[in-house]
């Protein structure tokens, strides 16, 4: 591949200012409501935290970490970490949820 | 098979600018990095081994005598601190997976040596903050190893240090795993494609990966700990609104995991050793590396069966009853698969394969004890009485302290080029497995008895039994004594190890005794499976 074709590529792989502020204000609406859901008392704030909260760092991985322009093998290990969260995730809530 | 003669130095010759001890403590050659682990882990297990011997002297008789009631508390704490998180968890990926995962997959180091070397200075910190907890502040953590909150938020003992210790030992294993996971996708000799690994390697790989995902997780926890004792944050404190179930849960998410950390590597060296004196190929090669995977997943499911008895809810204790039984399939095929390969084979009778039977006896009692635990009713019975410590001991003694026994006489030659008196071996088995069995099956039958573990004192009915055990402890001492003294006195005056002392077929009986700084003259090209004998295949 030339130095041309890989500042090309290089360059494709950057998305531009227009992607980034809109992802920022996308975090600034979904920091709004996560602070508007926990006035609604404790069991929307913590439905709230765990829905939101994985919806903004999911943008942020998206678009600040580039995540969108890496390869299908990164995104599969991604996946699998978040998937083992998951059933951790799972198997902890089906003791605090039914104690 | 051929012996190849190498014009490099073997690794235990200084070639660089620094001699001695400089040379040893500055070295990123993967051989001296195990050898380093091996001699500071083998000095931790002995100090764990005294506090052993003495926590059964003071069970000789009913009443208290030798040591107060606190001391007893330190003494289980530290003697649980050590042997866990200085020997048996770091034991057989640090010491035999830094010296011959990059030999058995025919690479010259781990991919990132320098690292490898910061790993064990990470592990000599830890161990060392872990060691001086015991003298200052409050003095030795009274609290068991497990840290349970809330008493190790309120105890005026040395927790946060030892606790600081046990986060910078995270460290030392996480930064392994990487090193591990890395050296084996990246480094493989031409040829060697996944199922041509050496067993050894996918249980060290299987290993890697639950020290990079479950490691942190106490690391997070343990950093808790201190900030809820220095600050009062009130996280797993009941009295500030905290969970401390949730401790528990945190605590068990790393540590039983911890346990297949600890068991894995064991299984992958004696899956290494059976084929060598049964001269023939593995049985059920794919079904024992899937059987590693599978435990490393599994197993990585099923912590709170340490927790029935706490409060938990009825679904919860269901749901792990079920994966806990769920995990003894995988480790049920490794047995079967080893005592398998026996079948029919020529067995050559050497002392590493004696300690490799009694590893698979050993465990296969510590294996079935730990079934009967994840049976609810029976959990209730039994639930922090000795029994539980009698089950430990087989799986983590007679299952891992076993097969690295069984590893260092395997790798011993190759390791140090010299051989051991295999008399004196033999007769240093003797004592340990008879005292062995005294000692542990004594603890799982005060168990059944209703003896709690953990009490400096006993009531008359047990007495009987904790003779038993006690004497068992002085035969199993003995009997350590005799092996390590058996292989340092070879270490100095033992005679030249052949090349290829065990007629052993995968990559690192093919190079000199002791290997050569590099490893190889030249990377080799795999052409077939890691257990191919010529006269099976004639």
């Amino acid at each position: 591949m030339s130095e041309h074709a890989e500042h090309s590529l290089e360059h494709a792989n950057h998305p531009g200012y227009g992607t980034f502020i809109k992802v920022w204000v996308a975090l600034l609406i979904l920091t709004g409501a996560l602070v508007g859901v926990s006035h609604l008392g404790q069991t929307y704030a913590v439905w709230g935290l765990l829905t939101l909260t994985p919806l903004k760092a999911g943008l942020v991985f998206y678009f600040f970490m580039h995540l969108k322009y890496e390869g299908p093998l990164l995104k599969i290990v991604v996946l699998v970490t978040l998937g083992t969260l998951l059933i951790f995730f799972a198997l902890l809530f089906s003791d605090v949820a039914f104690h | 098979m051929t012996t190849h003669a190498t014009a490099q130095p073997s690794y235990l010759v200084d070639t660089g600018s620094r001699k001695g001890l400089m040379a040893w403590l500055t070295s990123t050659d993967h051989k001296r990095v195990g050898v380093l682990y091996l001699y500071s882990m083998i000095s931790f297990f002995f100090v764990g081994v005294g506090i052993g011997f003495l926590m059964r002297l003071v069970q000789l008789t009913p009443f208290q005598h030798l040591i107060t009631a606190r001391t007893y508390n330190a003494l289980f704490t530290v003697h649980g601190v050590i042997m866990i998180f200085l020997f048996v968890i770091p034991g057989l990926p640090a010491v035999f997976g830094n010296f011959f995962l990059p030999i058995l997959i025919g690479a010259k180091d781990v991919a990132f040596p320098r690292l490898n070397l910061a790993s064990w200075y990470f592990f000599m910190i830890g161990a060392i903050l872990a060691v001086l907890s015991l003298f200052t502040g409050g003095g030795a953590p009274d609290t068991g190893w497990s840290f349970y909150a809330p008493f190790s938020l309120k105890t005026g003992t040395n927790v946060s240090l030892a606790v600081f210790g046990a986060f910078i030992l995270g460290f030392s294993s996480m930064l392994t795993g990487i090193n591990f996971i890395t050296t084996i996708h990246r480094l493989r000799a031409p040829g060697m494609k996944w199922f041509r690994m050496p067993l050894m390697c996918w249980a060290l790989y299987s290993t890697s990966w639950i020290q990079l995902l479950a490691t942190p997780i106490l690391a997070i926890t343990l950093v808790l700990v201190i900030l809820e004792r220095f600050f009062g944050i009130g996280i797993f404190d009941p009295a500030k609104g905290g969970d401390p179930l949730l401790y528990q849960h945190l605590f068990w998410i790393y540590s039983h995991p911890a346990v297949y950390i600890m068991i894995l590597p064991a299984m992958g060296a004696i899956t290494e050793i059976i084929p060598t004196f049964a001269k023939r190929t593995i049985f059920g090669y794919k079904a024992i590396a899937f059987s590693s995977m599978a435990i490393a997943g599994v197993g990585s499911l099923v912590w709170a069966h340490h927790m029935f008895t706490s409060g938990m809810s009825s679904l919860a204790t269901l749901l792990f009853s079920l994966l806990t039984m769920i995990v003894a399939v995988p480790s049920a095929i490794k047995v079967f698969n080893w005592v398998s390969t026996l079948y029919k084979g020529s067995i050559d009778f050497q002392p590493p394969l004696l300690f490799a039977l009694t590893f698979i006896f050993l465990f296969a009692i510590g294996g079935l004890t730990g079934v009967m635990q994840g049976a609810l009713a029976i959990n209730v019975h039994i639930h922090d009485t000795y029994f539980i410590v009698g089950h430990f001991h087989y799986v983590m003694f007679g299952g891992t302290g076993f097969a690295f026994f069984a590893a260092l006489l395997y790798w011993f030659p190759k390791m140090s080029g010299k051989m051991y008196s295999k008399k004196a071996i033999y007769a240093s088995w003797f004592p340990m497995f008879i005292g062995f069995n005294m000692l542990y099956f004594g603890m799982l039958i005060l168990g059944m008895m209703g003896m709690p573990r953990r009490y400096y004192v006993h009531l008359p009915q047990y007495h009987t039994m904790h003779v038993v055990a006690t004497v068992g402890s002085w035969f199993l001492v003995l009997g350590l004594l005799a092996f390590f003294g058996t292989l340092i006195y070879a270490l100095f005056k033992g005679s030249k190890a052949e090349d290829n002392p065990w007629g052993g077929v995968t990559l690192e009986w093919t190079i000199p005794s002791p290997p050569p700084q590099e490893n190889f003259e030249a990377i080799p090209t795999i052409t077939h499976g890691p257990y191919h004998f010529e006269q099976e295949s004639k």
